[in-house]
This record gives structure tokens, C-alpha cells and sequence, in this order.
């Protein structure tokens, strides 16, 4: 018998502590509501009919056979689209329903709303649209340089970022270049995309949805709609996973749509295969780098081209372009830096937000880069990056001057320092690369260390106005002082709603707070992304508090006729009587600037977050399969709000670092997906996740609240180099491309 | 969709005799993915799980093994690790616990996927498929059941009801590659038995071409080294050469592709590499007694 009230049943625990996540029995149990479990009585089904096709012109749509299948209650096109069928993150350039061209394979084309999800999708099988195949824009690079159609209006750009500073031709007696790829990796997340839309009497439509960023969903729905924001309300409703996959839109519009059409809620629920249709991907790259540094290891210069593939339509390349080049020469000093990046249009499918944003593809390739240099100049990797380890008053290659703590080479010592894990025992075919899929007794298995470090921006960048709103409510309930806090922030499982309660038991000394569900009858929340919740909302959650405290205060000189520093508990009781105090503060951190259109100055990122790791392999050298034996991390978090939730982050980011070094990777040929399901997408099982120690640095940063770092990007970052770099130390391979499959081990030439 | 639950052997062949197009379900591990995908659409199911005469295993006269086809993998590992120890390997590739513990010989054999982890033991150790309807029972042995992807010699009015398998009479092994270390679908599987009995061995591959297949030239060579260096009754270690011969064969024995799984040139490399070493292991398992803890 699931118990409604746990869901909001109070813990204990203030910033610093571990105390339990009201939703974590729950969803250990399976008894968590996740929106894909919405219901709602007379409610009906909505499916979404996709392009089979990456790149074609629609000569026609017939929806007659469809319209006649018994218990179908719409059928739309985006004729039915009432507001501006155009939709985007950064740039309005999606249709809501394609129009007369689909620009990659899975694109949305019709809509149908049915009794039965059955029914639905046998109508759908009826809609017939008449397609004239073109050939596919597949290729970044060729894209950018101007090759093949235009995609868009304004071409196959979407954004280009240089940065240009110190001597552009600087030259060194060391020279190492590298051509680096990485594949397409998804977030892969197990709650799919879903929401319920129920139409209500003024007009308008109430939405609850499975979402990063409620108040975003709502701008681009009331654009596409064509309704004022008081007329679409959002509910975020139970989240299974995000990391950057539920940034933009999937079902949000469309089942607002069908609900508005049809005057019954709807919902819609993608299933597997549609949900890798449904949502952006990691943008696959290509990257250019040439390293030059003195014969002690010094770097002297760097020089980069990247291409990041973007798909289809913009989502968010444009800031993925800039994280991916502002970052793009990792947490070294370096004087003299030549970057072009570029984010791409092309008829593969849509890229946007995933963890690591940018940051990891060039990641992979400047920490490759890295130990080609060690190998070079015969130095120990790991000495070859202390040697040239940012610190705090470094410069980064935007001008920028690192204003707090950067322990680039303490963490890379950390790493280094911890004793090595044991050598394989007695046989153990868990233990073994293959598994229990029983491939060796230890023939052909070789262990080798590789070492990486990286550099993640932390919150929004560029100028972005980013800020959160908190809504803080204190009363008396039962004899005890009780607060609800409100926000608008997305709890997509990261731990966000046991943060909220910890900073206001700390703030107001009090022990019963409850978490109000997210909705957008509370100002904007800012996005569940750029490792920034616990810094924003987390920081406007403080703030509603100290203003909160503030009139508490007020009320205590009138009640005790002296002013007090600190109340306790029966004395808030005493001070409130049967009055209610609420507070709602809008809460911003610093400001940035935007990069300069010729050079990329500026100061453009509000916090850097970094992390280390090492990582030991063994690699069956001729079957080419891998295991990871122990993957450390050392990270810097400024403050670790809960210390638990942190090292679950560092963990939870370490493996998906693994999963995109050794299998995670979408294949797409000519545009279209060729692994949509978790049969052949794999990602990493419980086998493939080795021991993870964590050392937790907390070094505080004087410009966030309690001086906290984002946490949750950082460790995705250095993961995959690490792991790719310790195989190559097994095989001597060169190993350029990310996933290294089994093939790259064993059918490639040595370096 | 009509959803039919015999309760006994006879009413199940006869739901299967007035509905031919029923889709016989066990386990559900590849129906239910094909139905959730809307990838198939049968008009009915036929539902085989509570038909007792499935679900059960015996020995048979000669030292062999019938293994009703609903039998699932968890009882395969637990109940049948010493008499079928190359079956039981495979089952332990299987999936997670959750499949394992739904999963079925008999749904392999009825899937008669390439990649499915059962058939590369159930060639290499000469196995048979009983296939029953009202019309009779026939038994065919399983190296010429599979007749193409995804198809076989079952009859539209028949059902799997068992598998026969010869006592193994020396050591058996299976080993698969994927590209994770659990929960994967094969990129290619080898199955080896060495038969001391009569001198020879068997070999099966998984997901290495459009059936599982015989490795009939390795089986061939191996067959000949074995009696000409009277090693089945010396047994003395075997020379690096015979073991890379035997993996090339192996190889050459292999119509793979390139799918998003693995290229075609890296299963046939694979294969060559798991030939080898389960060989090795076979043979050493043979030399020191290990197998007879299994016989």
C-alpha cells in the first residue's frame, strides 16, 4: 500500500549532513508516481507520427483513413499549430509539425488522439504522407565549409566561436598533433518522455510533464499555441533521469494540442525506440589539435578546429559551440591559443544540452593531446600535466583571471597518490574483461593506468540573465514552527527537494519543511542543467530564507521588546502566534559578459568546476574487450551541501564518462538512427562499474553561496579520457575515437 | 488478439491445430519485446506456460537429457550444472536473473535467432528437437532444424515440446563476446564438445551468419589430430598450432556481416580467438579429469 504522505514526510538534516531523499524508498520500492504513471478519468491517448525519412520534402498528407478508425478523436497537422509553429531553445527554427520539409529521421509530422493508445497508433499506420526523398547532409566538417544544401535560411552554421590570443604563429621544439572523434552519445535516461495535458474551462491548459525547466517549456508552448502564459500552467510531475535529454521540447506541445482539440486530457508516453526520436543527443565531433611545448614540458602553444554536428535543428549548439571552445584547451596555462569551433547543421538527428555540454568532447581530445605530448617528450603523464596545471589567478584563454580555487594539480596528485587496486586473484569471471560471458581464464588480459583532469563551466554563461525564484512560507502548525518552500526548479533526481529542506533547516533552525511540487505558479527556476540548481535555486532558496528571517526578526523586537539574533524554535512559535510570513526573492549570481565575436574574450563563465581521475583497465587484447577495474575521482566542491548526494553525482557522472569510452554511442548512416532501443545502445551494467573511490575536496569559493562548486558535469568530463587513456597504456594503440569498440582494439595497426 | 491458456499438452497442440497462426508464448523474453515494439501483430497468443509437460525435465535411457522446452534458464544453472554443462554455461550468458528466470531453451529454438545463446551448445553436443502436433511427434535433430534467419523445419501446426540431449560424455564449453560484460546480446558465441566416447567433437556458432552453424572442417581437423596423436588416450597438452588451426577454421566456417553490433571481419577474428581458447580450456578440463565430475 503505497503512503502518499512519505512523499513530503520531513527529514532531519541541515547543509553538510547526509539526511535521506524523501523520494528515495519510494523509487527503490517502484512505488515513485513518475509521469509516465499520470491518469486521469476520460482521458485519451496521443501518438506522434514520424519522418522515416532524414531529409525529404512532404508532397502530401491524407489523413482520411486515418480519421475513419473507430475512437480516434484527432488527427492534426501542423495546420492545426493555432499560435507560431516554431519552436527552439536558443533559436526558434523547429517546427512543431513539420510543414513541408522533414530535416532528420524521426521528425514529427502528425498527431493522432485516440481512446486507446492501440487505437492511436493503428491510426497513425493509416496517415499516408507522401514523401520525396533527398540525399542527407551527413557530414559536419563538409557542412561548415559549405558543401551540400542549406538546411536552414541563414545556412549550415549555426554558430562559430574563435578565440584568438597571444602570438598566432608561436612555435615550439615539441610538436604533437591529433585528429580526435567522438561518437553520439544519449543520456539515456528510463523514465520516457511523458506528460498528461487536461484542458481547463478558462480556455487554457494545465500540463503536467516530466521536464529540466518548467518555465522554458512554458514560453515556447504559449508561442506555439498562441496563448498568454496565465493561460498554460505547468506541474512538473515525477522525473526519471534528464541530464540534458528534457531541455527541449517533446510531448509538451503536442499534447496540448490534442487536448485543446479534443477537450479531453491527454497523455502521451513515448517508448523506447521513440524516445531515442524524442530528445537531443550529445553532439558527435570531430577536433583538430596541435600541441607545441618546450623540451621540459612546457606548453608554448595550442592550436584547435572543432565541428560538433548539431543535427538537424539548434537546440542549444550555440552554447555548446562556446563551452566547447572557452574550454577546449583544458585547465592549463597556456599563453598562445589559436580555437575555431563551430556547431553544424546537418540532417542528423537534433543535438543539444547533455552533461559535460561541449566540455567533453574536447575533454577527450585535449587530454589525449595530453599524454601524446607525455609520450613525446618521454614524461610521465601525470608530470606533464602538473607541469602546466592552472591555479587560482591563472588565466584562462577568454581573459578571464580564475577568481577561486583551481586545484588542478593537487587533484591530479590525489589521483595518482591513492594505493593501486589489487591484481586479479583467483579466477573470477566477473572479475574478467567479457564477464560471465566466459571469454577468458586470463589469456590475452593486460592491465594498464590512464590519467585525465578537466574543466566544466558551472550555471549559465555569456551574459545570460541567470537567476531563481524562491517562495519561502512560515507558519505555525501543530505547536511547530513549519516551512514550505517553492520553487520552480526541477528535482530530475539529482537530489535538488532534500537541499531545498537542508538550506532552510540550517537558515531558519527549524526541522518540519516541506517542498511545495514545482509549478509555474512560482517564478522562473532556471534550468535543471549547467550543474547550477544547488548554486541558483539553492542560492535563492537561501535568500528567501534570510528575507524571510528578516521580518521574523522585525516581529521578534515588537513580541520581546530587544532585538534577537537567533530564535529557537519556541520562541518562532511564540513570535508567529497565528501570523504567516512569506517571502518570494529572485536570486541571481554574478554576472558575465559576452565573448567577443573576433577574439572570444571575455568573461564569459561564472564558475569552473574540475575533477581528476585515474583509471585502471584490463583489456583482453585480442578479443579487444575491456573491463574497468577502479575508476578514482578527486574533485573539487567548493562545499559539499550533502555529501552523499555528492559523491552519488561524482559516481553517477565517472560512469557515464565510462559508458561514452567503451559503448555508449548512437550509429547513425546517412542520417539515420541505427540502434534505437536498449538492445543495441548499451550502457553500462552494474558489472561494468568498478569501484569508484572519491576524494571530496571542498575548497570554498567566495562567490557562491556557502561557497559551493556545481558538481554534477565535472566528473563526466575526465572519465573518458582516462579510461581511454589507461587502454591505451594496455594495447599501445593510438585510439583516437570515442566509443573504442572491440574492432579499434584488435583489427587496428599499433601507433 | 485472442489469448488462448491450455492446461494440458493435448489442448495446447489442438489450439495450435484450429489456430495455426497462434504465436506460441513461454517466457515472453522476444515475444513480448516484438509486441511492445508493435513489430508483430498476431491474431493470437497462445500461452504454453501452464502446461505442466513443458515445464519438466528427465533423464532418458541411454544417459541423455529431455529437457522440456518451457524448462527456464535459472533451473537449467541450478538443477542441471553437472549433467548439461554446456547448456548451462550458455544459460548463464543469458540476459539478467529476471530473463533468466522466464527465458526458455524452447523459445530459443522457436525464435531461431541467429544471435539466440542456446544453439551454438545444442550443435556442438548433437542435440534433437521434439516437435509434436496432433499429427504425431517428430524428432529433428537440431543441425537441421534452422533453415534460414529467424526460421526453421516447425510446422505452423506444431510446438516445441522438448529438447533431447546426449550425455555428455566430456567436457563442453561456451563462450560468447559482447560488447558489454553482461546483459548483452551475442556479437558471435562458439560452443565446443569433445566426445571421447567415439573421438570426435562439436562445434556450433552463434550470430556469425544467417543460422547458427557447424564448424564442419575444425570438427574435421580436430577429429584427425586427436586420433592421430592417439591423444584421447595419451593426452598430452596440444601444440599452439592445432589450437590456432582449429580457431581458423572455426573462422572460415563463419558467414558473418557487418551490423551495428560488430563488423563482420572483427566476429570472424572473435571467433577464431574463442575457438582457441575454449579448446584450451576443453581439452586441459579433458587431460586432468574435469570432465569426470560431469559424465
Amino acid at each position: 500500500m503505497t503512503k502518499p504522505a512519505e512523499v513530503t514526510r520531513s527529514t532531519t538534516g541541515g547543509i553538510g549532513e547526509s539526511p535521506l531523499r524523501p523520494d528515495g524508498a519510494l523509487k527503490v520500492r517502484g512505488e515513485f508516481a513518475y509521469s509516465s504513471d499520470l491518469w486521469h478519468e476520460d482521458m485519451v491517448w496521443g501518438v506522434t507520427l514520424r519522418s522515416p525519412h532524414p531529409h525529404a520534402r512532404i508532397r502530401s498528407v491524407d489523413l482520411t483513413e486515418a480519421l475513419r478508425v473507430p475512437g480516434v478523436h484527432a488527427v492534426l497537422t501542423h495546420q492545426d499549430v493555432p499560435g507560431t509553429n516554431r519552436y527552439g531553445l536558443e533559436h526558434a527554427d523547429q517546427p512543431v509539425l513539420a510543414v513541408d520539409l522533414v530535416r532528420y529521421h524521426g521528425e514529427p509530422v502528425a498527431l493522432v488522439a485516440a481512446d486507446h493508445p492501440e487505437t492511436a497508433r493503428r491510426a497513425m499506420k493509416r496517415i499516408k504522407v507522401d514523401y520525396e526523398v533527398l540525399t542527407p547532409v551527413s557530414d559536419a566538417e563538409h557542412a561548415v565549409h559549405g558543401d551540400g544544401p542549406r538546411l536552414h535560411r541563414d545556412g549550415n552554421v549555426v554558430r562559430h566561436v574563435p578565440i584568438r590570443r597571444g602570438d598566432q604563429n608561436a612555435t615550439a621544439p615539441v610538436v604533437v598533433h591529433g585528429v580526435y572523434e567522438v561518437g553520439m552519445q544519449d543520456q539515456a535516461f528510463l523514465g520516457p518522455e511523458s506528460g498528461l495535458a487536461v484542458p481547463a474551462e478558462d480556455g487554457g491548459v494545465d500540463l503536467f510533464v516530466a521536464t529540466q525547466w518548467l518555465h522554458v517549456d512554458q514560453r515556447q508552448i504559449c508561442y506555439a499555441l498562441g496563448l498568454p502564459a496565465d493561460k498554460v500552467r505547468l506541474t512538473l510531475a515525477g522525473v526519471g533521469g534528464a541530464f540534458g535529454g528534457r531541455e527541449d521540447l517533446s510531448i509538451q506541445v503536442h499534447a496540448c494540442l490534442l487536448a485543446r482539440h479534443t477537450g479531453k486530457p491527454v497523455k502521451m508516453v513515448y517508448n523506447r525506440e521513440e524516445s531515442f526520436y524524442g530528445h537531443v543527443h550529445r553532439h558527435p565531433a570531430k577536433l583538430y589539435y596541435e600541441h607545441g611545448a618546450t623540451e621540459d614540458g612546457r606548453l608554448v602553444y595550442v592550436r584547435s578546429r572543432i565541428y560538433l554536428d548539431g543535427g538537424a535543428y539548434a537546440s542549444s549548439t550555440p552554447a555548446v559551440v562556446a563551452n566547447a571552445a572557452t574550454l577546449g584547451f583544458g585547465p592549463y596555462n597556456v599563453d598562445n591559443v589559436t580555437m575555431d569551433c563551430w556547431g553544424v547543421y546537418t540532417n542528423n538527428p537534433p543535438c543539444g544540452a547533455m552533461r559535460g555540454f561541449g566540455a567533453v568532447q574536447a575533454g577527450f581530445a585535449y587530454e589525449s593531446q595530453m599524454d601524446k605530448l607525455a609520450a613525446a617528450l618521454g614524461m610521465d603523464p601525470v608530470e606533464v600535466r602538473v607541469r602546466n596545471a592552472m591555479s587560482e589567478g591563472s588565466t584562462m584563454p577568454t581573459g578571464q583571471v580564475l577568481d577561486s580555487a583551481a586545484p588542478v594539480a593537487e587533484l591530479l596528485r590525489l589521483v595518482r597518490d591513492r594505493p593501486m587496486p589489487a591484481e586479479r586473484g583467483e579466477l573470477d569471471l566477473r572479475a574478467m574483461p567479457g564477464g560471465v560471458s566466459n571469454t577468458t581464464h586470463g589469456e590475452g588480459v593486460v592491465r594498464g593506468v590512464g590519467y585525465a583532469v578537466g574543466v566544466k563551466n558551472i550555471c549559465f554563461s555569456e551574459g545570460f540573465d541567470d537567476y531563481s525564484t524562491a517562495r519561502l512560507r512560515l507558519e505555525v502548525l501543530g505547536g511547530e514552527p513549519a516551512a514550505t518552500i517553492h520553487t520552480a526548479a526541477a528535482e530530475v533526481g539529482q537530489g535538488l527537494v532534500t537541499i531545498e529542506q537542508q538550506i532552510v533547516r540550517t537558515e531558519l533552525g527549524i526541522q518540519q519543511v516541506t517542498v511545495h511540487p514545482a509549478d509555474t505558479t512560482v517564478g522562473n527556476g532556471g534550468s535543471t542543467s549547467a550543474s547550477r540548481q544547488t548554486y541558483v535555486t539553492g542560492g535563492a532558496v537561501k535568500a528567501a530564507c534570510e528575507a524571510v528571517r528578516e521580518k521574523l526578526l522585525k516581529l521578534a523586537v515588537t513580541r520581546f521588546g530587544e532585538p534577537r539574533a537567533n530564535l529557537t524554535p519556541a520562541e518562532i512559535v511564540s513570535v508567529l502566534g497565528t501570523e504567516v510570513i512569506e517571502e518570494t526573492v529572485e536570486w541571481r549570481h554574478r554576472p558575465t559578459t559576452a565573448l567577443d565575436p573576433e577574439t572570444g574574450q571575455g568573461f564569459a563563465h561564472v564558475q569552473y568546476g574540475f575533477a581528476a581521475h585515474r583509471a585502471v583497465v584490463d583489456v583482453d587484447v585480442e578479443l579487444g574487450l575491456v573491463k574497468v577495474v577502479e575508476l578514482a575521482c578527486a574533485q573539487d566542491v567548493g562545499k559539499a551541501l550533502n555529501p552523499q548526494a555528492v559523491v552519488g553525482q561524482i559516481h553517477g557522472g565517472s560512469v557515464q564518462g565510462l559508458g561514452l569510452a567503451v559503448m555508449e554511442e548512437i550509429q547513425v548512416t546517412e542520417g539515420k538512427v541505427r540502434n534505437p532501443s536498449f538492445t543495441d545502445y548499451l550502457i553500462p551494467t552494474i558489472l561494468d562499474t568498478p569501484p569508484m573511490p572519491v576524494d571530496v575536496l571542498e575548497l570554498a569559493d567566495p562567490h557562491a553561496p556557502y561557497g559551493l562548486r556545481g558538481v554534477g558535469e565535472p566528473p563526466t568530463i575526465s572519465s573518458t579520457p582516462a579510461v581511454v587513456a589507461a587502454i591505451r597504456a594496455a594495447t599501445g594503440l593510438a585510439l583516437t575515437r570515442v566509443p573504442v569498440r572491440p574492432e579499434h582494439l584488435t583489427l587496428e595497426e599499433p601507433r | 488478439m485472442d489469448f488462448l491458456r491450455p492446461t494440458s499438452l493435448a489442448d495446447a497442440l489442438s489450439a495450435k491445430a484450429d489456430q495455426p497462426e497462434a504465436v506460441p508464448i513461454a517466457g515472453g523474453t522476444d515475444v513480448m519485446v516484438e509486441l511492445n515494439f508493435d513489430h508483430r501483430r498476431p491474431s493470437a497468443l497462445l500461452d504454453l506456460t501452464r502446461v505442466p509437460e513443458l515445464a519438466t525435465w528427465e533423464p532418458t535411457a541411454d544417459g541423455g537429457t529431455r529437457l522440456g522446452a518451457g524448462v527456464p534458464y535459472t533451473r537449467i544453472i541450478t538443477e542441471l550444472g553437472a549433467r548439461l554443462p554446456g547448456l548451462a554455461m550458455a544459460a548463464r550468458t543469458v540476459g539478467s536473473p529476471q530473463i533468466r528466470n522466464r527465458g526458455t531453451v524452447g523459445g530459443n529454438l522457436g525464435a531461431a535467432s541467429p544471435a539466440g545463446d542456446t544453439h551454438p551448445v545444442l550443435l556442438a553436443v548433437d542435440a534433437a528437437v521434439e516437435l509434436r502436433s496432433v499429427r504425431g511427434t517428430r524428432v529433428v535433430p537440431v543441425r537441421e532444424f534452422y533453415t534460414g534467419v529467424k526460421r526453421s523445419v516447425l510446422a505452423s501446426d506444431e510446438l516445441i515440446t522438448a529438447v533431447l540431449l546426449p550425455r555428455a560424455g566430456g567436457p563442453q564449453q561456451f563462450s560468447k563476446v559482447g560488447t558489454r560484460n553482461a546483459m548483452v546480446i551475442a556479437v558471435c558465441s562458439f560452443g565446443l564438445a569433445l566426445h571421447p566416447g567415439d573421438g570426435t567433437v562439436g562445434t556450433g556458432i552463434g550470430s556469425a551468419g544467417p543460422t547458427p552453424l557447424r564448424a564442419t572442417e575444425a570438427e574435421w581437423f580436430l577429429t584427425g589430430e586427436l586420433a592421430d596423436g592417439d591423444l584421447w588416450e595419451s593426452p598430452k597438452p596440444l601444440t599452439d598450432s592445432v589450437r590456432r588451426r582449429f580457431g581458423e577454421l572455426v573462422a572460415e566456417a563463419a558467414a558473418p556481416i557487418d551490423d551495428v553490433r560488430g563488423s563482420a571481419a572483427y566476429r570472424r577474428h572473435a571467433l577464431s580467438v574463442l575457438a582457441r581458447r575454449t579448446l584450451g580450456w576443453a581439452w586441459q578440463d579433458y587431460r586432468t579429469g574435469g570432465d569426470q565430475r560431469c559424465a
